[in-house]
């Protein structure tokens, strides 16, 4: 097997430098990559474009890196939990390109598994619409979209082990699959990593071959966006 | 005028047994407190999730399992997860069969805004995009006019776009409206105590009325 270990994230986004285009794994605050995002504030890298579903909000997640201006382009479907990043958009400060959910989610599948393109009926007849190539498929209107790649693609799974076998938890898979096939560089952060032969291979969500690094992170905080509970 | 919880009473009326349901944030998630319990349906969460329950007790509250309100939330008994490109595919290939969503504007033809107001809000579309472009049967919750008294029911849409002619029909705090196919709201059931003279005045795009339109009734 071949080993993907990394001691920490420090070591595993050591060679993450300004400019660079990340994938960040997540739903709201579920299934983020914490501790990547805390090693990244430290470094305070700049001019970086990410691709998320969300922004995080604005104290935690990727909102972070909003506060310190590590942001120049935001790659998402939905950032309305998040003030500083509106006022960043609304100002010019930073740019935004709004996804339809599907389509970035189908971008990024399409990154990774070496599609260039494809046609999907989300936006047609909106803004989204603008500029992108129409055509009609059995009576019904489609644009064409293009595929996601990044440099380092950061998800956080549940258990993975020293060969990045990687199993999610919960809602917390939702973008995590997609961006681990579509990073140049993979960087896998999991609570529990396992030793070889400890994962069953049918229950594999993410093959290791698609992860460069892995690392056990520490102290997940797990932030909760809506805590509703039944009385 | 209906508060939100009769808005999604009254939507609940429209679901039917066996199927696929995806709902929004706001009034439409409320519309899951009121599907009879004799249908067998099941819910859908963009964010990867077949089959979600009711809020958890405070002892199970679990932050790796939410709905696409950022909620905490429960899995029933044979629920199934999955990634974001394999929802939407669920989405986008026709397998859930009812979405229901919240609007800002929607158009006499089926035209629905939701996502953006340009200058001053700009939140996202979310799956709001891909959910309009695919659902077999779209319904939209709304208020009928916004907080100033303007008119949400309109010829065409003022703000961007989310989708066209995608809307089939419309649950309002006045009225039940259907799209026409050739253009128009058809008036199908008015609120208790309101008349059709007041929704009238409150629809700006076309309404079309047929014969007596009936009050709206709850069980």
């Amino acid at each position: 097997m071949i080993l993907k270990t990394v001691k920490n994230a420090e070591e595993a986004v050591a060679d993450i430098s300004n400019g660079a285009m990340l994938m960040m794994g997540g739903f709201g605050l579920s299934g983020i990559p914490e501790n990547c995002i805390a090693a990244l504030l430290k470094k305070e890298v700049r001019d970086l474009t990410i691709v998320s579903n969300n922004a995080g909000v604005d104290d935690f997640g990727i909102g972070l890196f909003l506060q310190k201006r590590m942001v120049k382009k935001m790659i998402s479907s939905y950032v309305g939990e998040n003030d500083e990043f509106e006022r960043q958009l609304l100002s010019g400060e930073l740019e935004v390109e709004l996804v339809p959910q599907g389509t970035l989610a189908e971008r990024i599948r399409a990154g990774g598994a070496g599609i260039p393109a494809f046609f999907t009926p989300a936006g047609v007849g909106t803004e989204v619409a603008v500029g992108k190539e129409i055509r009609e498929f059995n009576g019904k209107l489609y644009l064409m979209e293009t595929a996601l790649t990044a440099d380092f693609a950061l998800v956080k799974a549940w258990k993975g082990d020293t060969a990045g076998n990687l199993i999610f938890k919960g809602t917390a898979r939702n973008f995590n699959p997609m961006m681990a096939t579509a990073g140049k560089i993979t960087i896998a952060e999991v609570e529990e990593l396992v030793p070889l032969g400890s994962l069953d291979p049918n229950a594999i969500h993410t093959p290791g071959i698609y992860v460069q690094r892995i690392f056990q992170g520490e102290k997940y905080e797990k932030r909760i966006e809506q805590r509703t509970v039944t009385p | 005028m209906l508060t939100k919880e009769q808005i999604a009473k009254r939507i609940a009326k429209e679901v039917e047994h066996g199927q696929y349901i995806n709902l929004g944030i706001g009034i439409p998630t409320l519309v899951a407190n009121y599907i009879p319990s004799h249908l067998d349906v099941v819910l859908q969460s963009e964010n990867g999730l077949l089959g979600i329950g009711p809020f958890p007790k405070e002892a199970d509250v679990d932050p790796d399992l939410i709905n696409a309100g950022k909620q905490t939330i429960s899995m029933l008994p044979g629920s199934a997860i999955f990634d974001s490109a394999q929802s939407f595919a669920m989405i986008r290939g026709g397998h859930v069969h009812l979405t229901i969503l919240g609007a800002m504007e929607v158009s006499e033809h089926g035209d629905i805004a939701n996502w953006k107001i340009p200058g001053k809000m700009v939140k996202g579309m979310g799956g709001a995009m891909d959910l309009v472009a695919s659902a077999k049967h779209i319904i939209v919750a709304m208020q009928h006019c916004s907080k100033d008294g303007q008119s949400k029911l309109l010829p065409t849409c003022s703000l961007p776009l989310t989708g066209i002619r995608c809307v089939k029909k419309i649950v309002t705090d006045l009225a039940v409206l259907e799209i026409d196919p050739e253009g128009g709201f058809v008036l199908l059931e008015r609120a208790p105590g309101i008349t059709v003279e007041e929704i009238k005045a409150k629809t700006a795009g076309k309404l079309i009325v047929k014969g007596e339109i009936p009050e709206m009734t709850f069980d």
